[in-house]
């Protein structure tokens, strides 16, 4: 589905990509994790195409077709998602008038027609149930005076409602309690399909115990440094970062 | 977002820059007592209406242009202004057939399409092109009520004790600079009437075009809404593109009696200059209600065009218990300035008044928002809130905010809140992860902005501003 080839990037001046390399196949649940400034969120800003960060080399292929041409709403018609860390507000727009715009763009962005109203309105009961997000949610401004928890709900009721086939979910554990963290994790795993590949950026093993993933990648100093199962991330949690650090010091 | 698509997003170009071909019967630049008599002989007015003119063109020669708005702009020449201009029309109009068809198409290419308003919406429109009225319609519904709505010229004909009573009552001849200058030369504009106890069945809608090179426009609307009635009038307008300023000094007075409410909704959108600031409408327009016992006026308004701009729809909450309203939204875009807010003037006991003010600059323009809120010395447990926003798009532009407080009563409640913002690149480039494209982006979020006050216009106006604001701050984002 996508494969990323000796990415490199910076920003301004400070060059935090060195070279990154990583293949994800559909059906697949794939975890990056590592210590702060490592550069995982950096990753996902580039995959989803952040105009901030410069990309000095590397590619990265999606289904056959080079990123790097396509504007951030191209990549999102091709279906990438990006769970933000840190939803923006913008008030005064709803939830659901947002969401409606997010598909319909998207189908207008593939030449598909728009959505009908009420195949709109059906599939948003759906997931706010999926989410077991109450139906207020929907008329409120989005992301406005929401919680750290409700924001990151609404990111996967977003990505529930936009169905893509790769979702990068970058630190969606942050903020959350015990509870949060399990519907939402509840959530992806059941929008996960054979077809659909899920990247998670976490710090901690805690959300890979909802999520289980196929492979673990730990990012350090802006190279994936080690690859494995699910073992590694528990080796992390033991061990700490420092262990990595040390290795590659 | 990089500055180059902020330039692109803005440098949006003025869509409905264009002249019909229409025959005017133009009276030569210049203004002197000849020009004001030769208008009230044209217009076959009475004698008390000359008398009004002249005494008002007298106030206005002793006057100075105020200086204080927050806007720079060279001076009109008054004597290189015509103060006189009708399309040439053999007679009145029956129906829409009888219209000349070049206008028509004007109005078509402006998707103001009268048959389409009066069909679908139920829209009685007085549409004034370059001040006489070409097309009145829905008379007769609106006369089965009781309900009077017609040009200003016709009402001066046939009501003129009503026009006479009310007529400067609310804005004064000598009220300021503009207001004695449209007192003197006003050619036409529309009168409203609403009995006692009628409740207006449709809105009542006044398109306004200026449309003759160097012609200045100056309307003249008077609402009147008798005890218990309501009313909710519409008014909307566009121009064609000018090398040259226009000026346009309008004047609008609304009167509500006892237990009466008016709505007064305002879509303006005339033409700005261009990406360099030249030419464009000078907007000077001095816009009032009074409000008697249990009385309510609200004003709706929705800027997005002219040059320069100087506006301050206000209330005079003189009864007991009435409310004043003002809701704004004001677009400024390459060099376009607005100066333009509210005054609440509270006099009555219990008076109430609401403020909420949406600024939006873009380019390199300049937006300010000047409100004052006055509490009478009578006027116990007066209470207003305030709310002035301003939104920045790119970093050449300036939005200001010039709050006036005079409280002379002790129990006296205000409310004031202000907040500035920016759109965000955050906020860009999450629409876009989700899909959205930079300019739908933009208009998502201005839309969202400016919600609390398109939701007080009229659902069909409401879409039409929607789509004016998108216009106004679109581009051609590659």
């Amino acid at each position: 589905m996508i494969k990323i080839n000796n990415l490199q990037a910076r920003v301004e001046d400070k060059e935090i990509l060195k070279g990154i390399n990583l293949e994800i196949n559909p059906g697949e649940i794939h975890a990056i994790m590592g210590p702060n400034g490592s550069g995982k969120s950096t990753l996902s800003s580039v995959i989803a195409g952040r105009e901030d960060y410069e990309v000095t080399g590397g590619s990265i292929d999606f289904e056959g077709e080079d990123l790097m041409d396509l504007d951030p709403e191209e990549r999102a018609h091709k279906g990438i998602f990006l769970s933000f860390q840190y939803p923006v507000e913008i008030p005064g727009v709803t939830v659901s008038n947002f969401i409606k715009t997010a598909i319909n763009e998207s189908r207008k962005g593939r030449g598909e027609e728009p959505m009908e109203a009420r195949e709109m309105l059906a599939k948003m009961r759906e997931k706010t149930a999926l989410l077991e997000m109450d139906k207020s949610y929907l008329s409120r401004s989005l992301n406005e005076g929401f919680s750290g928890g409700e924001k990151k709900r609404n990111e996967i009721f977003q990505m529930a409602m936009l169905e893509p086939k790769l979702a990068i979910l970058d630190e969606t554990d942050s903020g959350l309690d015990i509870d949060a963290l399990r519907i939402v994790a509840g959530g992806v795993n059941k929008l996960r399909t054979a077809d659909n590949a899920v990247v998670v950026i976490t710090h901690y093993q805690r959300l890979l115990d909802y999520i289980k993933p196929d492979f673990v990648h730990v990012l350090f100093n802006g190279r994936i440094v080690k690859s494995g199962g699910p073992e590694l991330a528990h080796e992390l949690e033991e061990k700490g970062y420092d262990w990595i650090k040390a290795e590659n010091a | 977002m990089s500055d180059e698509i902020l330039d692109e997003i803005t440098a949006s170009d003025y869509k409905y820059g264009f002249t019909t071909d229409i025959e005017s019967d133009t009276v030569p630049p210049g203004l002197n007592e000849d020009v004001i008599r030769l208008i009230s002989e044209k217009k076959n007015e009475p004698q008390w209406m000359l008398d009004w003119r002249l005494d008002a063109y007298k106030t206005w020669l002793a006057m100075v242009e105020p200086e204080w708005p927050n806007v720079t702009y060279s001076k009109p020449d008054f004597q290189a202004v015509s103060y006189y201009s009708a399309p040439k029309q053999k007679k009145e109009l029956e129906s829409l057939d009888e219209v000349d068809p070049e206008l028509l198409r004007t109005f078509e290419r402006l998707g103001i399409s009268l048959d389409e308003q009066k069909r679908l919406s139920g829209v009685a429109m007085d549409v004034v092109v370059d001040s006489v009225s070409v097309a009145t319609t829905f008379k007769k519904t609106l006369a089965e009520k009781g309900i009077i709505f017609c040009s200003m010229s016709e009402a001066i004909q046939e009501h003129s004790e009503l026009v006479r009573k009310h007529l400067g009552t609310v804005i004064p001849k000598r009220d300021n600079f503009y207001a004695a200058l449209n007192s003197a030369v006003f050619t036409d504009g529309s009168f409203c009437y609403i009995p006692k106890g009628v409740r207006c069945p449709m809105e009542l809608s006044t398109y306004f075009r200026i449309n003759e090179a160097n012609t200045g426009q100056f309307e003249r609307t008077l609402v009147i809404a008798d005890e218990g009635s309501y009313v909710s009038y519409l008014e909307g307008c566009t121009a064609p593109s000018r090398d040259e300023n226009q000026l346009h000094a309008a004047v609008v007075e609304l009167v509500a009696l006892d237990n009466a409410e008016i709505k007064y909704s305002t879509v303006q959108n005339w033409y700005p200059g261009d990406a360099e600031g030249k030419g464009g409408v000078f907007n000077f327009v001095t816009k009032r209600g009074i409000c008697e016992r249990n009385a309510k006026i609200s004003w709706t308004q929705v800027e997005t065009g002219s040059a320069v701009t100087w506006k301050y729809p206000s209330c005079i909450l003189k009864g007991d218990n009435s409310i004043g309203e003002f809701y704004s939204v004001a677009v400024t875009n390459n060099y376009q300035q607005a100066d333009t807010g509210t005054k609440m003037i509270h006099l009555g006991k219990n008076t109430k008044s609401t403020i909420i003010s949406k600024g939006i600059s873009a380019g390199k323009s300049h937006n300010s928002y000047r409100g004052l809120v006055r509490v009478g010395a009578r006027a116990e447990n007066a209470r207003n809130f305030s709310q002035c926003d301003s939104l920045l798009m790119g970093d050449q532009c300036g939005a200001h905010t010039f709050p006036y407080i005079e409280a002379q009563h002790p129990t006296a409640q205000i409310e004031h809140e202000a907040t500035t913002s920016k759109i965000g690149e955050d906020q860009i480039f999450y629409c876009n992860q989700r899909g959205i494209g930079t300019e739908e982006a933009i208009a998502l979020i201005v839309n969202g902005y400016c919600k609390d006050v398109l939701n007080q216009l009229p659902m069909e106006f409401a879409v039409e501003a929607q789509k004016l604001l998108e216009v106004s701050l679109e581009g051609s984002v590659g």
